[in-house]
């Protein structure tokens, strides 16, 4: 490859090199290279496939009694919506959705505090470190359904009842967890020790260091790990599945639904959960986006 | 002085291990235990040691095509979303050259992540049915005279419904790997002469290795710890070891499920230890 330009001469190896200067990665206003557009007709691609069946899904959802599983639309209404809420045989979908947020509201607050000591701990390396961290990746990866079973099955020899609030909600945190730790690790790496040891030559007692220093400078990424406990918990199905007890959560209750019910109440369902997820995704986007401004602000007037 | 600094790291992670070992520790000894007990047959386990699970696990058939069928989508699904996210990926670290552009749209790739995946799942029905958009589309366009009933409940759906969910677990650590190659390396390669397949085989690709692990680790073990996707969008025509797992679990069979869940779960670590044999992941994630 190599042997074949230098055999071009100079003059060639420069008209090659100007010429890939053009299509370089910050390449002048004159043009794009060819793989520009190609990547750019597979990522819209991607966004289309991405988004294209959840927004048909959303559409179908307002069809009128008449409607069906499939396009075309037939009428429109909030029949199904209705439907939804009122009828028994799609079951308990009001109570399920109070159980999951419950639950979901529970988990972040236990996965943001865990995960910031935790992600504290793992700055410094200490005895036994690796064994935790592969504790964690284990439980990260194995199989939900199994370990949700394992769980099921000691709560029944110790002889406790499973329930939502108990015996899923651990189940949940083994997996939220993991997760929050390994964000917390990469919002940590970004984090400069020197603030820290100021406040130390300051004066600051190591509570008053966390306190003043840490959280309010890791805002932004503990409400980042906040929103993944969320909606890892809101969505979770596996893990929950064998441990919820005898009242599901909203994915449990989909996922019946998935078998029995062959209506677009199924497809309301996805629409009504979906701007639950939307609404919890811009409440946490947007606090980020704030405390960033705030913060670009607050450095502005401060000095 | 060190002591007390050990002991502080101890304390700081003592709330995780006190969810990790009744959450993930034991249930897994328990699911262990359970795998040498004997069922009585009516859902109760006797309390013996014997090996006869395993053994009924190894030498059937229906084994090796359960564990064929779900290598068979983990190696399906790795490959696309694989090819997909690394392309996505490149596309937003190299080629979009505006940093709002590119968080924008980082963005809209990761924000189906926080909905539900079942949900997900399902919104391929109208599309992919007998009387979905695409078969309608072709048999408007003449390609097609009558509906292709492969799209939906076969195989191609279940691999659908995989990379569509789970393209993202490779766009996120790939995109934070190729992020942080510095663009002068790739200039500098272009001034000696690099050429476009060059730089992705000598730089871009090399560079992104702990980000390809990374999300390999996420993809593989998601697909094989699943059984969802399989048991709704293959229509009961496909089997996977973790369904089969849980047609066990309905008929009380917990012995025999047992020792088909520790099978799967060593096979899984041995899988994932190999790719963490490629890639320091601790080091790459906290630099």
């Amino acid at each position: 490859m190599t042997m074949a330009k230098e055999a071009l001469g100079p003059a060639a190896a420069a008209r090659r090199r100007s010429r890939s200067r053009q299509g370089a990665l910050a390449p002048g206003r004159k043009g794009r290279p060819w793989t520009f557009y190609v990547l750019a007709a597979i990522f819209t691609l991607y966004v289309v496939a991405l988004y294209g069946p959840m927004i048909s899904i959303y559409i179908l959802s307002f069809q009128d009694i008449r409607g069906g599983l499939v396009f075309p639309m037939k009428g429109l209404s909030l029949h199904w919506f209705n439907d939804l809420f009122t009828q028994v045989r799609t079951g308990d979908v009001k109570g399920s959705f109070d159980r999951s947020i419950k639950l979901a509201g529970l988990v972040t607050v236990i996965t943001v505090v865990v995960s910031f000591l935790a992600g504290l701990a793992f700055r410094r390396r200490f005895f036994g470190d690796t064994v935790i961290f592969y504790l964690m990746i284990g439980s990260l990866v194995a199989p939900g359904l199994v370990l949700g079973i394992g769980t099921g099955l000691l709560f029944n020899w110790l002889g406790l009842e499973t329930a939502w609030y108990t015996s899923a909600l651990g189940a949940q945190l083994s997996w939220t967890l993991p997760f929050g730790v390994l964000v917390m690790f990469a919002v940590m790496s970004r984090f400069n020790k020197a603030w820290e040891e100021a406040a130390r030559d300051l004066g600051a007692t190591p509570w008053q260091t966390i306190r003043l220093v840490i959280i309010p400078i890791l805002a932004p990424g503990l409400v980042a790990v906040a929103l993944f406990g969320f909606t890892l918990s809101y969505d979770e199905f596996a893990r929950t599945l064998q441990t919820s007890g005898s009242l599901n959560t909203l994915p449990l209750e989909i996922w019946s639904m998935t078998l029995n019910v062959t209506s677009p109440s199924l497809y309301a369902l996805g629409t009504v959960t979906t701007i639950v997820s939307f609404l919890i995704i811009g409440i946490g986007l947007g606090s980020i986006t704030l405390i960033q401004k705030r913060r670009a602000r607050g450095g502005a007037a401060g000095h | 002085m060190t002591l007390r600094r050990h002991l502080t790291s101890w304390l700081f992670l003592s709330p995780l291990l006190v969810v990790l070992i009744p959450f993930f520790v034991l249930p897994f000894i328990v699911v262990l235990t359970a795998s040498f007990f004997d069922s009585d047959g009516f859902g109760g386990l006797l309390p013996t040691f014997t090996l006869v699970n395993y053994a009924n696990l190894f030498t059937s058939s229906l084994t090796l095509n359960l564990y064929l069928a779900t290598l068979k989508f983990t190696v399906l699904t790795w490959f696309f979303s694989l090819i997909l996210g690394f392309l996505v990926a490149y596309f937003l670290a190299f080629h979009v050259r505006n940093p709002l552009l590119g968080i924008g749209l980082f963005l809209l790739c990761t924000v189906p992540f926080w909905t539900s995946n079942i949900i997900r799942m399902i919104s391929w029905i109208p599309l992919l049915g007998k009387e979905g958009l695409i078969n309608m589309a072709l048999l408007k366009l003449g390609l097609i005279h009558e509906p292709l009933e492969i799209l939906l409940f076969s195989s191609v759906a279940v691999v659908i419904a995989y990379v569509h969910q789970l393209t993202i677990f490779m766009i996120v650590p790939i995109f934070n790997s190729m992020a942080r190659i510095d663009k002068r390396v790739v200039e500098a390669a272009l001034d000696a002469g690099a050429s476009r397949l060059d730089i992705m085989r000598l730089i871009v690709i090399p560079m992104s290795k702990s980000g390809i692990a990374l999300g390999s680790i996420f993809v593989v073990s998601i697909v094989m710890g699943d059984f969802f996707v399989v048991k709704v969008m293959s229509g009961g025509g496909s089997a996977s070891v973790v369904g089969a797992f849980y047609e066990d679990i309905s008929v009380l069979q917990y012995p025999s499920a047992a020792a088909s869940a520790v099978v799967l779960t060593v096979a899984l670590m041995v899988l994932i230890g190999l790719i963490l044999r490629t890639v320091d992941i601790r080091r790459e994630i906290t630099r």
